[in-house]
């Protein structure tokens, strides 16, 4: 679980431009959105597009998507349980 | 190299634009983390627009921005383009998506600067002064603004090139067309 959160940080900072971040910078349970990371919508989007074409997920309720990517933790839990990839 | 009224601000030998531009950003202490999220062409224009308007307009809201070019959002379409050609491997990428319009770097200079203004993006086949002197000097005798921030900004692949100004009632130099043509050619 530990090597999908990395993977996840080191995704996350190159595929959303994240210039100023390092993975070190990113704690598991940091709320991605709003306070944490400041990701915005198109941040998202991009979240979902990456969890189909690297985990084969494929997310379509965005009820879904607001729980989903709450922090790392959250994620890697989710990726776990639902990856086809 | 970058320059405000004829004054060198930065000076870079490198011949990559993502090398030059972050080096320019650090350089010129731009603190504004989305700006790694833009485009090249929305890139290009922040930071000519950004030094422009800390340097003649700071904390002013009612200013207009008249922008030209010749590519259009071109460089960033054939990236998304490339991103859809192949049909097993499928997944358009929104974040290159929303830079496929040449005025979305208006906007991106309107948010940091807080800017509720006119604003208009013309496709010209070369720089071309008649059209932007008209545009501005409509808006300014019209009262829709106080100032003009005008200017042509062209991204093509590794081929680029930034010239802005800005036009006001009671400005340094006349605005004249020979005026903004003489300008361009000595930037």
């Amino acid at each position: 679980m530990n090597e999908l959160k990395l993977e996840l940080k080191e995704k996350i900072i190159e595929q959303l431009n994240l210039e100023e971040f390092t993975v070190t910078d990113i704690d598991d349970d940091d709320a991605l959105f709003g306070d944490g990371l400041g990701l915005d919508s198109i941040d998202a989007l991009e979240l979902i597009v990456m969890l189909d074409k690297d985990y084969g997920i494929q997310l379509t309720d965005p009820k879904e998507g607001k729980e989903v990517f709450q922090s790392i933790t959250v994620l890697a839990n989710y990726i776990a349980e639902h990856r086809t990839k | 190299m970058i320059s405000l009224n004829g004054n060198t601000l930065f000076e870079n030998k490198s011949e990559e634009f993502s090398t030059l531009i972050k080096s320019a950003y650090k350089d010129l202490d731009i603190n504004y983390p989305k700006f790694f999220k833009m485009d090249n062409l929305s890139k290009l224009a922040f930071i000519c627009a950004d030094i422009l308007i800390n340097n003649s307009a700071k904390n002013e809201s009612n200013i207009a921005i008249v922008l030209s070019n010749r590519a259009s959002s071109l460089d960033t379409d054939r990236t998304f383009q490339k991103s859809i050609s192949d049909i097993e491997n499928h997944y358009p990428s929104p974040s290159i998506f929303v830079y496929t319009l040449p005025n979305i770097c208006i906007g991106e200079i309107s948010i940091k600067h807080q800017l509720y203004s006119e604003n208009s993006f013309f496709i010209f086949d070369a720089f071309s002064p008649k059209e932007l002197w008209v545009y501005a000097e409509n808006l300014l005798k019209t009262n829709k603004a106080e100032k003009v921030l005008c200017g042509w900004v062209d991204f093509d692949e590794n081929d680029y090139e930034a010239f802005l100004y800005i036009v006001e009632n009671e400005g340094q130099i006349h605005h004249t067309i020979n005026e903004i043509d003489r300008l361009y050619h000595t930037q």
